[in-house]
Parts: structure tokens; C-alpha cells; sequence
């Protein structure tokens, strides 16, 4: 191609700390071109995003449009380069009406007014509070909004995520056409069906780096996969653990049966079983539903529809407390949701159980202090700095967290990503762990963004897109290919992309 | 129309709610008229510039706890200059402590701002640093006011061809107070400004992402709160013709107004006309409660009951008139 880049990037790198959420990713868009940006959780594409709309600033590389260094300091400066995103929560003031929202940031009404209609609203009231507007159509004035300023380049970011299918499709039309019109693209989405109906060419990330850029053509599904996971693909299973006793699994009586949960727009669906003396590792890629999945299992939100069923008996968890009650303990991957971080060791343990050892009266610290000794020493929890729990270091914090409710006998832990962030020796021993407690059978689900730890730590693994169960996989057969296509809502074995796109679209068509 | 009713619905029931406590005024005290009415628009003036200082800052996400303090300094450092000169030294007395006023506000939010620190701890400390120089600069209440400026707000407008008994009703501080909100806030509800002030109050993230100065913003929020907790200190010095350097209770008061007028502590939400109404209604509630000849501790437990009751009765309205299908 002989044309020259509107936007182009090159050796950008991003730090934080001795953290390298960038090392050294370069994107390169045509006029006129809808391109694609993929790659998997935590290969950096959202780090990519703020840099290039100014949200956050880059340590190192350079940015072009059409040829002219830039230097985008805040996103009013993107803006003004002609660079406009639609982020993916939708970013109108929630307190402004429509028509205000649009002159803080000078866009005119008529053209907005008719991307609105071409986007398939025909009946919007400008005066309406953003806040009152359903989010689906949030979105799509967002997008609207950008495209009335006419921006040399329009960067959606999972554009379709939280869109009705009829509206999706108007979306997808007007995104296309805006490549037809001369003007360019960044599409970032984790659907595939969208990304060969849409896009010319893709750049894929991975582990902070550009690893390659192609041209979307039938069959590049498996190609793009394979970059995305890197040598990762080649390494042999290295501690896939067989499943032993997952034989015995299904003679087991269901300690969890989830059917039909539905949850707004971001659950449909969702059914599965979770015996005692399981682990069910939950894949996913961000924002698939998994947050709700577990939310809605630790009480914290109510689901629309669907039940939830402990040991054989319906249950409904309006409050967390109802699920603790029930057994089920919530460990959040961000440890602050849970610990009182200026409370000792002690006191963050025995939190949840000291209160069902007495309901009311003072608490029997004899008792107390014997079961969070023994907890203390079953995690081997370092305790030089006891006092307080933010003087923890993360691995440390994480295992307390597990430890209260192994000191309060919770029957089934619900883990989400709970390694997140912490060293390779404490993740080892919270894997190890994990499989003593499933030994005594406990039963645990199991949340995870990296997918090696499916394999060390689960008799089967549920993945998630767009809200429903797509594939369950017994552990001898999550290998990372597998996942990876699964969580990306691949079919099983399938290599051709035709029939995908057929099944898919059928789906679709069939829904609305 | 169905907007605007909307939107203003609040205001319109504080002001009904306003009318309703004249009437029982009325009957309380057959003889309350213009005089007295003149008089509660002058002992209004200096809560209501307050509850405006407060107002501009709470709608952009944050709280100013130097209010009262502010007020203070300004009037005492009004009167101490006013002490003995001449009338026409007044002329430039009034613009020097406006601008004071702004400057300070100013200092507010660019600590707020650059250091990080919770805009209520920032405050609190500029409460005790303005609180200090208010008694550096008059240790006792003194100094003097020009007599055009005490003449500013005493008596009535006259407006030619209106009858007397209805001018009577028109007190001077009650136009001063018009127009000088009027002045700033009507230009600023229309500008950028403006909007970006609602923006960063009611999702900092959305403005920034919308391509809001957020820390310029803020910055001018707070100048603006110092502008109006200036002209409250004029407005203090105006009517008692000193300057007092011990703050008055106009600090909680301006809060109490700010909730009552609609405005949500969280920010984002309301408007300047709903807090003044509000200050109308606490001050008017205390007359009537005088009136009645009740014990004045109990006046305030029956203050701090109507505000919980009225709030509660306000979230409840909203709650129920939520349109289906919307969230948060």
C-alpha cells in the first residue's frame, strides 16, 4: 500500500512501576480503513487506548497523525487532533441533559440529531437527563456524538458490548460506511463475528507488544488466535493434572446448581453445576459476565431471572449475609473489597465467623483466638506484621482472606481471580491449597484470567461469552488453545470461518 | 414543560412551602408586614450569599467548610479599612475585598487541587488560618461602614408610579441580593463554565473523558465561593455597620440550606435558586418560632426535625417518580 497512515504509532512503551503494561506496541491505521485491535486480557490494548486518547501519557515512542508529531496531553487535546473515542462505559454527565452534555464538549446538534435517527432512534428527547436513558441508547449517543464532529479517526471500544441486536447492526452499518467515507476506524472488540464482517486488517497484541498485523480474510480466526497466545501454543501441558477424581464427580450430589441466571444485558442464561469436592474454573475474557455470575452467587446483586439451587434446595440471596449463611464465601481477586486494612490479622479473620459464634453479647475470645491461630498456621501466614493488614504484602493479604473463611467453615468458596497481582510462591501454595480444600470436600469456583491456572487447579472449566456458557471442558482438555478459542466464542474444532459466520449469524437473526 | 416541571418541581414546592409559612405567619402575628418582611430579607442577606459561597462549590463535587471564616475576614478587614475614611474610599474598598474574596477561594482549590488532599480536610485547615487573620486584623468588633453602603440595603425601592403600600414590600437587600446573584450566576449557568462545574460534580470521569479542564474547574469553583463568601462579609458589614472577627453560624447553616434547597451533597445536581429559597424558609421557621414563644433549644431540635423530614420527603418523591426502566 502506497497511501500514507492517518495514524501511526510506534515503540510505545508504558510503565507503571516495575510494572510494563506496554513494552513495545505500534499501530498503524490507513484513510478510510476499519481496522481492528486485538489481543488478549492484560496484552495491553486498553493502555494503548488511554495513551492514544490522552487519558494517560506514554513513557516512551511516538505518535503520528498524518505525519505530524503529536502530543496528546489530555483528552480535549485528542479531540482536537481529530481523534475521538467512544469509550466502552458510556461517558455523557449523568446529571446533564442530552443537549447540555453536547455543548460541553462544542458538538452540533443537527448532525447529531441525524446520527441519532441513522442509528435507529428516531424518537430521542434532546432534553432528556442522561441519567433517566437506558444504557444501550447511552451508547449509542456516545458514538453519535463522536461521529458528529466528523474525526479523522473514530476509536470504539467494545462499541457493540451492551447493544441490542437490532441496534448493533445499525451500528455496525454506520461504521462500515465510515470507512467507505475516507475515514478511519480503530475497532476493539472480543467478537469475531464482528471483526471479519467489519474490519480490513487487524493488529494484534500480546504481553505489551505488537506481534503482528494481517488482513482479515475467511480463516484468519486461528491465526489471529495462535498470535494472540504466542509460544504459549507450543508448550506442552505442563502439569495437567488428570482429573482423578472427577469420575466420582458426577455420582456426587450438586452442593451448587445454577439454571437459566439472567442478569440486565450482561448475563443470559448461565447454567452449571458445582458438586462438593469440585473446583470449576470460570474462563473468560473481561467483562463477559463473570463479575455478575459472581456477584449474583456472593449475594451482592439480584438476579433477574434463573435460580439458584443449594444442596438440592432453591435458595435466593437478597444480601451477602443470606449467602454466607448458605456457605458461600465471596474472595475477590482485589483485596481491599474485603479486609479492613487497618485492622489486625486477627481481628480480619475472625470478622465473619465470631459473629455466628455468638449472635448476641460479647464475642468468646478463647474460642476466637484458637480457630484463627490455626487458621494462621494452616496458611502459614506471615505474621511479623500482624498489627495491621495493609503492611501485608499481597500474597500474604490474599491468604488471609481465604484463611476467615476456612476459620469460619464456609462450604464453598467463590474465588475470583484471587491471585491476581501476588508472587509465584504464594500462588502455588493458594493452588495448592484450593485442591486440599476440594479434598475435604469443600467445593470451590474459581474465577481465573490466566489460563494455566486452569489446568493446575481445576476438575473442569465453564467459559463464558457474551453472558452465556459457552463450552465446559473437563481439565485433560482445557489446554490453551482450546480456552482461548472458547472464550473467544469459537466452536469447538471448527477451522473454517464460513461456517462459524453461518451459525452465527443465524443466531442472531433468530434472536431478534 | 414536563422538563421543566421536572426539573424544577423541588423549587416549586419549597417556594409553596415558603408561601405556606407566611400565611401561618400571618395568623401567628395579624400585624407581620412590610417592616417585618424588610427586616427578615436583611437578616437574610448574609445567610443567603453564604448558602451561595456553599451552593456553587457542593454542585461541583465538593464542600467549603471556610465559609463562615471567610465571611468574617472580609468583614472585618471591609470595616477596618472603612474606619475613618472618607465616603468615596468605599468605591474602591468594595472591589478590593471582592477580589480578596476570590483570591482566597482560589487558593482553596488550587490546594484542593495540587496537593490532593480531601477538599474537607483543606478547608477545615483554611477555616482555622482565616479564622486567625479575621482576629489579626480586628481583635474585637469594630471599624466602621460608609454610610452609602449601609444605605444600600435599609429601606425600600422606590419605584415611581407603584403605590406605596406595595413598594413597602420591596426591601433593598432583597434587590441587592437579586442582582448580585443574578450578575454571576445567570452568565455562568450559560457557559461552558458552567456546565463544566455540574460535569465534574456529577462524574468526574465522564468530564474529563468529555474534555473538561477538571482542576481548572474546580479551582474556579471554589474563587467563585470565595467571591460569594465575600460578598457575605460586605453584606455582614453593610448591616451592622462593623466588622466582627468570630465567624456566626453561618458555616452549617449554608449546608443545612444547600440540602434543603435540593442540591445533592454528592454534586452534580440542583440550582442556586432552590438553597435561596431554603435559607427564606429555615430563617422564617426561627421567626415563627419566636413568635410562638418557644424555648430556643427547642426551636433548634424542631429546625433540625423539619430538615430530616422535608430531605426524607423529598428522596421518598424521587424514588416513586423514577422512570421505569432507568438505573442508578
Amino acid at each position: 500500500m502506497t497511501t500514507n497512515p492517518l495514524l501511526d504509532a510506534t515503540g510505545v512503551a508504558k510503565n507503571y512501576g516495575a510494572v510494563a503494561a506496554l513494552r513495545n506496541a505500534s499501530l498503524s491505521v490507513l484513510p478510510g480503513e476499519v481496522h481492528a485491535l486485538m489481543g488478549a486480557n492484560g496484552a495491553g490494548k486498553s493502555t494503548l487506548v488511554k495513551i492514544l486518547t490522552g487519558a494517560i501519557r506514554a513513557d516512551a515512542g511516538r505518535i503520528l497523525i498524518r505525519g505530524k508529531q503529536l502530543d496528546v496531553r489530555s483528552p480535549a487535546a485528542a479531540r482536537r487532533a481529530g481523534l475521538v473515542p467512544v469509550y466502552q462505559e458510556p461517558s455523557l454527565i449523568p446529571d446533564l441533559d442530552v443537549l447540555s452534555n453536547l455543548r460541553l464538549t462544542g458538538t452540533p446538534v443537527e448532525p447529531f440529531r441525524a446520527w441519532v435517527r441513522e442509528l435507529g432512534i428516531p424518537d430521542l428527547d434532546i432534553r432528556e437527563t442522561a441519567r433517566n436513558i437506558p444504557l444501550a441508547i447511552l451508547r449509542v449517543l456516545d458514538l453519535a456524538r463522536a461521529l458528529a464532529v466528523e474525526p479523522d479517526v473514530l476509536l470504539l471500544d467494545e462499541m457493540t458490548a451492551a447493544l441490542p441486536a437490532n441496534l448493533a447492526e445499525k451500528v455496525l452499518g454506520v461504521v462500515r460506511r465510515q470507512g467507505d467515507a475516507g475515514r478511519s476506524v480503530i475497532f476493539i472488540s472480543h467478537r469475531f463475528v464482528e471483526i471479519s464482517a467489519l474490519c480490513d486488517r487487524a493488529t494484534v497484541l500480546r504481553d505489551g507488544a505488537t506481534v503482528g498485523v494481517v488482513d482479515i480474510e475467511p480463516g484468519i480466526e486461528e491465526k489471529i488466535v495462535e498470535m494472540m497466545l504466542g509460544a504459549r501454543i507450543e508448550k506442552t501441558r505442563v502439569a495437567a493434572r488428570m482429573a482423578a477424581e472427577t469420575a466420582t464427580a458426577k455420582d456426587r450430589r450438586p452442593r451448587l446448581s445454577v439454571r437459566n441466571l439472567q442478569l440486565g444485558a450482561k448475563l443470559n442464561d448461565v447454567s452449571f453445576d458445582l458438586a462438593d469436592g469440585e473446583v470449576v474454573g470460570v474462563f473468560a475474557l473481561e467483562g463477559q459476565g463473570q463479575d455478575e455470575l459472581f456477584a449474583a452467587l456472593a449475594g451482592s446483586i439480584r438476579p433477574a431471572a434463573g435460580t439458584i439451587a443449594v444442596d438440592g434446595a432453591p435458595a435466593k440471596f437478597s444480601h451477602p449475609s443470606d449467602a454466607i449463611q448458605a456457605g458461600f464465601a465471596y474472595v475477590p481477586g482485589d483485596r481491599t473489597e474485603a479486609l479492613a486494612m487497618q485492622r489486625s490479622v486477627r481481628e480480619n479473620i475472625a470478622l465473619p465467623f465470631s459473629a455466628t459464634l455468638r449472635k448476641w453479647g460479647p464475642i468468646r475470645m478463647r474460642r476466637e483466638q484458637v480457630v484463627v491461630s490455626s487458621a494462621i498456621a494452616r496458611l502459614q501466614i506471615d505474621t511479623r506484621a500482624q498489627g495491621e493488614v495493609q503492611r501485608l504484602s499481597g500474597g500474604n493479604q490474599q491468604k488471609v482472606t481465604i484463611a476467615r473463611w476456612i476459620a469460619a467453615n464456609a462450604k464453598t468458596l467463590l474465588c475470583f481471580d484471587p491471585t491476581r497481582g501476588i508472587d509465584v510462591g504464594t500462588k502455588q501454595e493458594i493452588y495448592k491449597l484450593l485442591r486440599e480444600l476440594a479434598g475435604q470436600g469443600k467445593s470451590v469456583l474459581f474465577y481465573t484470567s490466566e489460563m494455566e491456572e486452569v489446568q493446575r487447579v481445576c476438575d473442569r472449566v465453564i467459559v463464558i461469552f457474551g453472558g452465556r456458557v459457552v463450552d465446559t471442558f473437563p481439565v485433560e482438555e482445557a489446554d490453551e488453545p482450546a480456552l482461548m478459542r472458547a472464550a473467544y466464542g469459537l466452536p469447538r474444532g471448527a477451522k473454517a470461518d464460513i461456517g462459524i459466520l453461518a451459525d452465527v449469524r443465524a443466531d442472531t437473526e433468530a434472536a431478534s | 414543560m414536563s422538563h421543566l416541571l421536572r426539573n424544577q418541581g423541588w423549587v416549586a414546592g419549597l417556594f409553596a412551602l415558603l408561601i405556606v409559612l407566611f400565611i401561618v405567619t400571618k395568623l401567628i402575628q395579624p400585624g407581620y408586614g412590610s417592616s417585618d418582611f424588610g427586616s427578615l430579607a436583611r437578616a437574610v442577606l448574609p445567610y443567603a450569599f453564604a448558602v451561595a459561597a456553599q451552593t456553587v462549590v457542593v454542585i461541583a463535587g465538593g464542600i467549603d467548610l471556610s465559609v463562615a471564616a471567610m465571611m468574617a475576614l472580609t468583614s472585618v478587614t471591609a470595616a477596618s479599612m472603612m474606619n475613618g475614611a472618607s465616603e468615596e474610599y468605599a468605591l474602591f474598598v468594595v472591589p478590593f475585598v471582592l477580589a480578596m474574596g476570590f483570591v482566597l477561594g482560589a487558593v482553596n482549590g488550587l490546594l484542593i487541587v495540587v496537593t490532593r488532599v480531601p477538599d474537607i480536610v483543606v478547608t477545615l485547615a483554611t477555616l482555622f488560618v482565616l479564622q486567625g487573620a479575621a482576629l489579626l486584623v480586628l481583635d474585637a468588633p469594630g471599624g466602621a461602614a460608609a454610610e452609602w453602603l449601609k444605605a444600600m440595603i435599609s429601606g425600600t425601592v422606590p419605584i415611581p408610579g407603584l403605590p406605596d403600600n406595595i413598594d413597602a414590600w420591596l426591601p433593598k437587600a432583597l434587590l441587592v441580593l437579586v442582582v448580585c446573584l443574578c450578575i454571576i450566576w445567570i452568565p455562568l449557568r450559560r457557559s461552558r463554565l458552567g456546565l463544566s462545574i455540574y460535569a465534574i460534580g456529577s462524574s468526574e470521569l465522564a468530564a474529563y473523558r468529555s474534555g473538561v479542564p477538571v482542576a481548572r474547574t474546580r479551582v474556579i469553583a471554589y474563587a467563585l465561593s470565595g467571591l460569594f463568601a465575600a460578598m457575605g462579609g460586605l453584606a455582614l458589614t453593610m448591616s451592622t455597620g462593623i466588622g466582627a472577627p468570630i465567624p456566626g453560624p453561618y458555616l452549617l447553616a449554608s449546608v443545612a440550606a444547600v440540602v434543603l434547597g435540593g442540591v445533592a451533597l454528592g454534586g452534580g445536581k440542583g440550582g442556586l435558586l432552590g438553597p435561596i429559597i431554603a435559607v427564606f424558609v429555615l430563617r422564617l421557621v426561627r421567626t415563627d418560632l419566636t413568635l410562638l414563644a418557644i424555648d430556643p433549644n427547642v426551636t433548634a431540635i424542631i429546625e433540625g426535625l423539619i430538615m430530616v423530614v422535608v430531605v426524607m420527603f423529598g428522596a421518598f418523591i424521587t424514588i416513586r417518580g423514577r422512570p421505569v426502566g432507568a438505573t442508578s
